[in-house]
């Protein structure tokens, strides 16, 4: 097995992710090409596993066992951010969401409501 | 070139290929389901990379479950069924940052490793690896456990907002708690 061809297969998805991470506005394909960089990571890691004899065996794959969980746990909280700026504010593009808002914390302004919560 | 060699790369086009199409597609439902095929085909790499637990976990979780997740978002997010043109910001830099950490990695690693070849391990059970987390990495393996406890109770009150507000009126100035909220939302 030539350890490079996974490597590199690693290497251009991580570039792929970083581009799409700064390229799209859709907050949902940000969390997608999020899954891609993480997802080179773990084939480094699975690859890794292989080719490095390490102290404790098989550390790779359970590292990759690992960013799988913490990928989980991510996109639980990332798509709950996600839909919680779409009830807010009925747009998902994330350069429309403005940094220096001060924020209040009685919650003064009223949530956009739509339609989709009257049938609730 | 061996036959794991020829599989390797051959799975590894098809991530590429469908990750390309993920960060680029014009329809957002299409990008899911590009994701799903750049998944599976990592999965079939984890296979012939002799990691049989990981590529099935990632079958079960990453395809079965982030991927459904990722389309109720679209769909909860009303996004438009057809091909959008706002879906992109204008990007050289973002070209410039993605092509420059792929090929630099890239760089790197066929550097690192030229054409040399390693010895696959024997293809096991989940048995190996079921010993490595219970002994060794147990104590990260529980505290995993608490973070995605965490990250459950995060996203429940994150996408309840009658759970945030009622907390600032419990001083007595409104009492504008869950129970009285109009309309019944809940």
């Amino acid at each position: 097995m030539r350890p490079v061809i996974p490597y590199v297969t690693a290497a251009l998805l991580f570039g792929l992710g970083v581009y799409g991470v700064l390229r799209r506005r859709n907050a949902v394909l940000v969390l997608m090409s999020v899954e891609l960089m993480l997802n080179a990571v773990n084939l480094i890691l699975v690859t890794a596993d292989t080719t490095a004899r390490a102290v404790l065996p098989h550390s790779g794959q359970v590292f990759a066992l690992f960013v799988i969980v913490l990928a989980a746990a991510e996109i639980g909280v990332g798509l709950a951010i996600v839909l919680q700026l779409y009830r807010l504010r009925a747009t998902v593009a994330v350069d429309d969401v403005p940094l220096t808002e001060s924020p209040d914390p009685v919650g003064g302004r009223e949530p956009v409501v739509l339609d989709a919560e009257a049938g609730r | 070139m061996t036959g794991a060699d020829v599989l390797l790369l051959a799975l590894g086009a098809v991530a590429v290929g469908a990750g390309v199409l993920v960060v680029t597609t014009k329809h957002l439902v299409r990008a899911g389901l590009y994701l799903v095929v750049c998944l599976g085909a990592l999965a079939g790499d984890f296979l012939v990379l002799s990691a049989e637990l990981v590529a099935w976990v990632q079958v079960l979780i990453y395809v079965g479950a982030v991927v459904v997740l990722l389309l109720f978002a679209v769909m909860l997010t009303r996004a438009p069924i057809g091909a959008s043109d706002d879906l992109d910001r204008p990007g050289w830099p973002a070209a410039l940052i993605g092509g420059g950490a792929g090929l630099g990695l890239t760089a790197l690693l066929v550097d690192a490793y030229r054409w040399s070849t390693v010895r696959l391990p024997a293809a096991g059970t989940a048995e190996r690896l079921g010993e490595q987390i219970f002994q060794s990495w147990v104590l990260p393996f529980e505290v995993l456990s608490v973070l995605l406890l965490s990250a459950l109770v995060g996203a429940i009150v994150l996408s309840r907002p009658d759970i945030g507000r009622a907390a600032p009126h419990r001083d007595g100035t409104a009492g504008d708690l869950v129970d009285s909220e109009p309309g019944g939302r809940r």
